[in-house]
């Protein structure tokens, strides 16, 4: 069992310089506290702030505080992009090179002759909201472990399953709502999860804390992940559930949270009803949560593999999604592949 | 002749002491009810009304509103044997429909203890007081059944669809057979259990108002409490479906439950429907003390004779085309 | 000199109270002094089917026989009547007539308030000083009750918008910003746009609150009505909201005309 350490938070691989030190002994501890503190009392007084010193506030029931309105918008792509291979982390100058051209490639016309692709192509940042800057930690890739910030590879049953589903793509686009992504069904956005990952707008969550309980309201779609902190235990296994069932609780100023209880139809990345996540939630400076998350599926991947992302700060609210009862698309999409079948029998029969 | 002369008088004493729901109701000599831990005159227990007395007084009895006893005891024997006699029909449809004896039904072997020669009390003809627009619905119904004996399970008796029995009512009146009620008492509640069919009347004691007039119930709505040794019990929000005589949604029933002896609950009711009766009509019955115990009657999950007529009703149908 | 700050800033870091991880309180008040409305709460009426009296009746559907009957309830309106504009009241019975067609809680669609509230789902309540949030089981709804004025509704929603504060113990929510689109229950009762409910929930005792909404909406009603009801709190153990995603379920009834059909063969 892990003490509580000072800077909280759990390191269970090698951290660099600009993370969190990893928890040695209680004397290693206290000397870089000591060390920590003669830091930031300097910094602070040239108006620099050291993140590391920094203490978050406690809820009335003495919950370290997550509460507020917070996004996770960002261009980091999960997987690290070929062209960075090796490269874990961005210098401040290349990550505002890659901000820039990212930005300004979301805004490109792209036009094409084929009518189907011109429409395709043509949603622009007007009708996205990705977020404009890397994650704060500077890191090329949401994927932290393992070290290539790539997947790991799948197993045997995991690729069964992956090219399975893929085909059932192919041949059924649109036979009916089930071959239909859970978004545009209205079911679960990609936001909630959990893992909570950034999507294409609408990153938002608000967190509210009552002693015993940490519930995260996710914007898309009106989901309340409500997480109850005492030692209760998971529902019954024969009880699958979209958003799984969770179970957390503090180690040091981390909230940690357990949840297991998937159906198997999230299809979260291809893994299955035995998926186990463990999410960890630290705040860092007023600003900014750290969140980090671990996902076991033995049937899936060959290895347990974890990501981070950094929620920031919002000013703003969390704003109604009533997906369904608005899903246009949905009736859109059918009755179009429908009368392309029909205008494909129709030819057929000239 | 003197005897009879005597018996009349006290049996009209009686009558004229039951008349409209004013009046007081008949005094017990000497009988003094328990009571219940929190107060009420004790009318608990497993009650039975069964009687062959009719409800109203058959037409060859007209004028004679009480029996002697010898009468009495003819007329007992008569229903006996009448009730049980070989019913042979000329085809086999009325030679079944006759089949059925006192194997078959319970309605008890005596007449009232009053000796009276209906239930009615109120008109002293011992006959219900229908108005011209009751009698002309009741006819109106009547030929409509005629027309219409199993177009739909709407067309049949309540009690063949399970729904309501006779004995249940309320106002509660004997049926052809498990005439049975068990009482219970509780603070502030008087509730019956009436075997046929598991309905429950709970009746609440304190002055609570009615249920909205928008809400209308198959057994209605019953406010009760006590006066004396009586407990009254006033029932309004009625269907209008459950065809008590032909009666409105704006039936309202007035019952008086005393216990008159330790094996005796006087059973009064009064009737009031202008709309179908021209005058409030009044009954008695006697409630028997009965060993026991409740069974539960399971109608509807055993509800082989509607698909059985219906099913009847649509062969006949078929075969006559 | 600072090292000695620095060690005494250190150890008062160190020795932290341990947080509060298995507390779900249950006390009469909560840290600043507010009741205390944490919990999971269920409403035990048959308002969700008609908010007025009503006998027991039929479904619209033969094939779920007693289960998709209605209930009798004896109504949960104060003067048992809604008092609807004549001409609502001709829209009102239109509704009930075509309700498997018209009711949007048939089609998994958010229930608006203050139907939420007695739906026959459980709800929990996080409170804290800024916000209150009402988690609803049916269909994930939520509402986040505002204890800071945030101004007037940026924009019409199902759930409305909702600002609360605090009379005595009495909270206090006054829910603006609706659109039309939501029903008050089964029976086909309505409101427009310019519905406006005044929320009051006081505790009495521990595990009951005393629940009474005030309904206003002068394009149907001709004059304010109340509702009043009591929300009970489960109480079983290690109790949880579940997951009720219905719209799964509505998919056949709202999508399957567009199904891909068999090929002849």
């Amino acid at each position: 069992m892990r003490s509580p350490g000072f800077w909280g938070g759990r390191a269970p691989r090698k951290l660099q310089p600009s993370e969190q030190p990893t928890e040695g002994s209680d004397s290693m501890k206290l000397l870089c506290a000591l060390v920590g503190i003669l830091v930031a009392s300097m910094c602070a007084g040239q108006g620099l702030v050291a993140k590391k010193a920094w203490t978050p506030p406690r809820t009335a029931d003495g919950q370290p505080d997550l509460q507020g309105v917070w996004t996770n918008a960002t261009i980091t792509p999960l997987e690290r992009p070929a062209d960075l291979a090796g490269k874990a982390f961005f210098t401040p100058g290349e990550a505002a090179a890659y901000e820039k051209r990212v930005v300004e490639n979301a805004n490109v016309d792209r036009r094409r002759s084929d009518i189907s692709a011109d429409v395709g192509l043509a949603y622009n940042e007007a009708w996205w909201d990705r977020g404009t800057h890397v994650v704060k930690t500077l890191r090329t890739s949401l994927i932290v472990d393992p070290a290539d910030g790539k997947l790991p590879a799948l197993t045997a049953d995991g690729e069964r399953r992956a090219a399975g589903l893929a085909e059932q793509r192919r041949l059924h686009p649109a036979d009916g709502p089930e071959n239909r992504s859970l978004a545009e069904r209205c079911i679960l956005w990609g936001t909630a999860g959990p893992p909570m990952m950034p999507g294409p707008y609408n990153d938002n969550y608000q967190i509210f804390q009552a002693p015993g309980y940490v519930a995260i309201v996710v914007e898309m779609i009106h989901d309340v992940r409500i997480i109850p902190l005492d030692a209760r235990p998971h529902l019954p296994s024969n009880v699958r559930q979209w958003l799984g069932d969770s179970r957390g609780h503090w180690e040091g100023n981390t909230l940690v949270v357990e949840t297991t209880n998937f159906t198997g139809k999230t299809r979260f990345r291809g893994a299955s009803e035995n998926m186990r996540l463990t999410e960890r939630f630290t705040r860092t400076d007023p600003d900014t949560i750290l969140y980090e998350y671990t996902v076991k599926d033995p049937a899936t991947w060959t290895k347990p593999w974890t990501a981070q992302v950094t929620m920031a700060k919002s000013n703003s609210r969390v704003y109604e999604y009533a997906c369904h009862e608005g899903n246009y698309a949905m009736t859109g999409i059918l009755t179009g592949a429908r009368a392309g079948e029909n205008n494909s029998a129709k030819a057929a029969t000239k | 002749m003197a005897k009879r002369l005597w018996m009349a008088t006290v049996a009209g004493a009686a009558c004229l002491s039951v008349l409209g729901w004013a009046a007081p109701p008949p005094k017990p000599a000497g009988y003094v009810p328990p009571r219940t831990a929190d107060g009420q005159p004790d009318i608990q227990g497993v009650w039975n009304n069964a009687t062959i007395t009719p409800l109203e007084r058959p037409a060859d009895l007209a004028g004679k509103a009480v029996f002697t006893p010898a009468e009495a005891a003819a007329y007992e024997k008569q229903a006996a044997e009448s009730n049980n006699r070989d019913r042979r029909g000329k085809d086999g449809a009325t030679d079944v429909a006759g089949a059925y004896n006192q194997a078959w039904f319970d309605r008890g072997t005596k007449v009232v203890p009053t000796l009276r020669t209906s239930l009615i009390v109120d008109p002293p003809d011992g006959k219900i007081p229908y108005s011209a627009g009751g009698q002309k619905r009741l006819d109106a119904a009547a030929e409509y059944a005629r027309l219409h004996p199993a177009d739909g399970p709407e067309d049949l008796a309540l009690a063949d669809r399970c729904i309501l029995w006779y004995t249940a009512g309320p106002p509660m009146l004997p049926g052809p057979y498990n005439s049975n009620y068990q009482i219970l008492q509780a603070p502030g509640y008087v509730a019956i259990l009436v075997e046929m069919i598991h309905d429950v009347r709970i009746i609440p004691l304190d002055r609570r108002p009615h249920l909205p007039g928008s809400v209308r119930q198959w057994l209605g709505d019953s406010r009760g409490h006590w006066e004396g040794n009586t407990l009254v019990v006033e029932t309004t929000n009625f269907t209008g479906k459950s065809r008590f005589h032909g009666a409105t949604e704006n039936m309202r029933l007035i019952e008086r439950f005393t216990r008159t002896d330790a094996n005796t609950l006087t059973y009064d009711f009064t009737v009031e429907d202008p709309a179908t009766f021209s005058k409030p009509w009044s009954a008695s019955i006697p409630m028997t003390k009965s060993s026991g115990p409740i069974y539960e009657y399971a109608c509807h999950e055993g509800n082989y004779a509607v698909p059985g007529i219906l099913g009847g009703a649509r062969a006949q149908e078929a075969a006559t085309k | 000199m600072i090292a000695a700050a620095s060690v005494a800033a250190m150890l008062s870091v160190t020795t932290l109270p341990a947080v509060a991880q298995a507390t779900i309180s249950r006390g009469p008040r909560t840290a600043d002094g507010k009741p205390n409305l944490n919990g999971i709460w269920q409403v035990l009426t048959e308002a969700n089917w008609d908010l007025q009296g009503h006998a027991a009746a039929a479904g619209p559907m033969v094939p779920l026989g007693a289960i998709g009957a209605m209930p009798p309830g004896q109504g949960v309106v104060e003067g048992e009547e809604i008092p609807y504009k004549s001409e609502a009241l001709v829209t009102k019975k239109a509704n009930f007539a075509d309700r498997l067609k018209l009711d949007p809680e048939v089609k998994c669609y958010l229930p608006g308030v203050p139907r939420a509230t007695y739906m026959p789902f459980p709800f929990q309540i996080v409170q804290t000083p800024k916000f209150i949030l009402i988690s609803y089981e049916y269909a994930n709804a939520a509402r986040t009750i505002y204890m800071e004025d945030p101004g007037p509704a940026p924009v019409d929603s199902w759930m409305g918008q909702s600002v609360g504060h605090w009379e005595g113990d009495t909270l206090v929510v006054d829910a603006t910003g609706f659109n039309d689109q939501s029903w008050f229950d089964r029976a086909g009762d309505f409101h427009s746009d310019a519905l406006h409910v005044v929320e009051r929930y006081t505790l009495h005792g521990p595990d009951m609150l005393m629940y009474e909404a005030t309904i206003e909406d002068k394009n149907v009603f001709t004059r304010p009505w109340k509702i009043s009801m009591p929300i009970y709190r489960r109480q079983e153990k290690n109790v949880q909201l579940m997951e009720f995603k219905c719209v799964e379920f509505v998919e056949e009834l709202m999508y399957g005309q567009y199904r891909k059909k068999p090929a002849k063969q």
